[in-house]
């Protein structure tokens, strides 16, 4: 058994507006507005690392938890925009924390769904490991196609960090169960090359995120003879707010059950559903989380109070 | 069932999914000229299968499919 115990978050704070990226990609604020959702994203400063947001969010989750780095068992960090190869962030982000010298710290290098991975993978490891610390950490405006802007990647992405605290023995939500689903077969669909440029074709990743995410928190809930209308909020990643109300439609629960920020941070990849998840607030009795990203990769997590 | 009984049929959902009231060019790209965006085409996976009474494998929910209405008519048929 595991508990989410708290949750954490860090946004730059350059606020990029729509007219700014409108004038990049020769559209509208508004056709940006229409088609995603979001009217402005954080851009962090060229100096800022994934490591330095992922540790502001970190120290944020730590704080609203109440809990020491000292006692943390594990880190575990999905980023799919580290800035280098190896080692990843995990290690730094754990080394400034203050974590003690040789406690476990893992790199998943996941694009989007690296947060709900980790929440996964901590809810079975911390029976073993105790607490475990979850980051999702971006910097998305060094990935993106700018020059010459690429309007279908430029206009969405912005740079973020977001954290949770999961705990083996107290927290304010049990995490009941998750599932985790991978699929290779759509690799080149959505992808960061040795070029550092991301990749996507939108098309493909609309259609193929229409139906996994649904199907994924279907296939949780049902596991669980859990109705979606008995959820009090959805968690999903923030990758579009026309897919966030698709799916909403598809899994048979109001739009506004699904929590929403991509308006004013866009997606932030791996860190935008622990962000939602430390801005929303209240205290729901459940919580449905969500994710798809590169890969394919894609799941859901249900906790309860 | 014949051909342009299917042609029809899937003519009608591509209107109903786009709600636009003309018959698009049988090899004409369906998103570039602006009748489906991507969560239209989306839609139309789905109102395939209920009409057609099939299960599309996530494997072919891939735009080059059903980009065109003789890509979905080829589509259909080949799964009966």
């Amino acid at each position: 058994m595991a508990f989410l115990r708290g949750f954490g978050a860090c946004v730059p704070e350059r606020v990029v507006g729509n007219a700014e990226i409108a004038a990049r990609v020769g559209k509208s604020p508004e056709w940006i507005l229409e088609v995603c959702g979001i009217s402005e994203r954080r851009w962090a400063s060229p100096k800022v690392t994934v490591a330095d947001l992922g540790v502001r969010a970190a120290e944020d989750c730590l704080t609203r938890s109440g809990v020491a780095a000292a006692s943390i068992g594990m880190v575990l960090v999905g980023s799919g925009s580290s800035e280098r190869r190896f080692p990843g962030p995990a290690c730094v982000i754990a080394q400034r924390l203050g974590v003690p010298s040789g406690v476990p710290a893992i790199d998943l290098p996941m694009a989007s769904a690296g947060s709900l991975y980790g929440m996964a993978l901590a809810s079975r490891l911390a029976g073993e490991f105790g607490n475990i610390l979850v980051i999702g950490a971006e910097k998305m405006s060094t990935v993106v196609d700018l020059e010459p802007a690429d309007p279908s990647t430029a206009i969405l992405f912005g740079d973020g960090a977001g954290a949770c605290l999961v705990s083996p023995d107290t927290g304010r939500l049990r995490i009941v169960d998750s599932v985790l689903h991978s699929d290779g077969a759509f690799a080149e669909d959505l992808r960061l090359g040795f070029d550092g440029v991301l990749t996507m074709n939108g098309m493909s990743v609309i259609m193929q995120a229409s139906r996994k995410i649904p199907g994924a928190i279907n296939e949780l809930l049902a596991k669980h003879g859990v109705a979606a209308s008995s959820i009090g909020l959805f968690v999903m990643h923030q990758a579009n707010q026309n897919l966030i109300v698709r799916v909403a439609k598809s899994v048979g629960v109001a739009p506004d059950r699904f929590y929403s920020n991509i308006a004013k941070y866009g997606n932030t990849s791996s860190a935008s559903m622990l962000i939602a998840a430390s801005e929303c607030g209240t205290e729901p009795g459940s919580i449905c989380f969500a994710a798809f990203g590169a890969g394919f990769h894609w799941g859901a997590l249900l906790a309860q109070s | 069932m014949q051909d342009a009984l299917i042609k029809d049929r899937i003519i009608r959902l591509v209107q109903s999914v786009s709600q636009k009231k003309e018959v698009p060019e049988d090899d004409e790209n369906l998103f570039d000229s602006g009748f489906l965006n991507s969560f239209e085409l989306t839609d139309l996976v789905e109102v395939l299968e209920k009409n057609f009474g099939v299960k599309i494998p996530d494997a072919d929910v891939r735009p080059g499919k059903f980009m065109t209405l003789t890509k979905i008519e080829d589509y259909v048929g080949s799964l009966s």
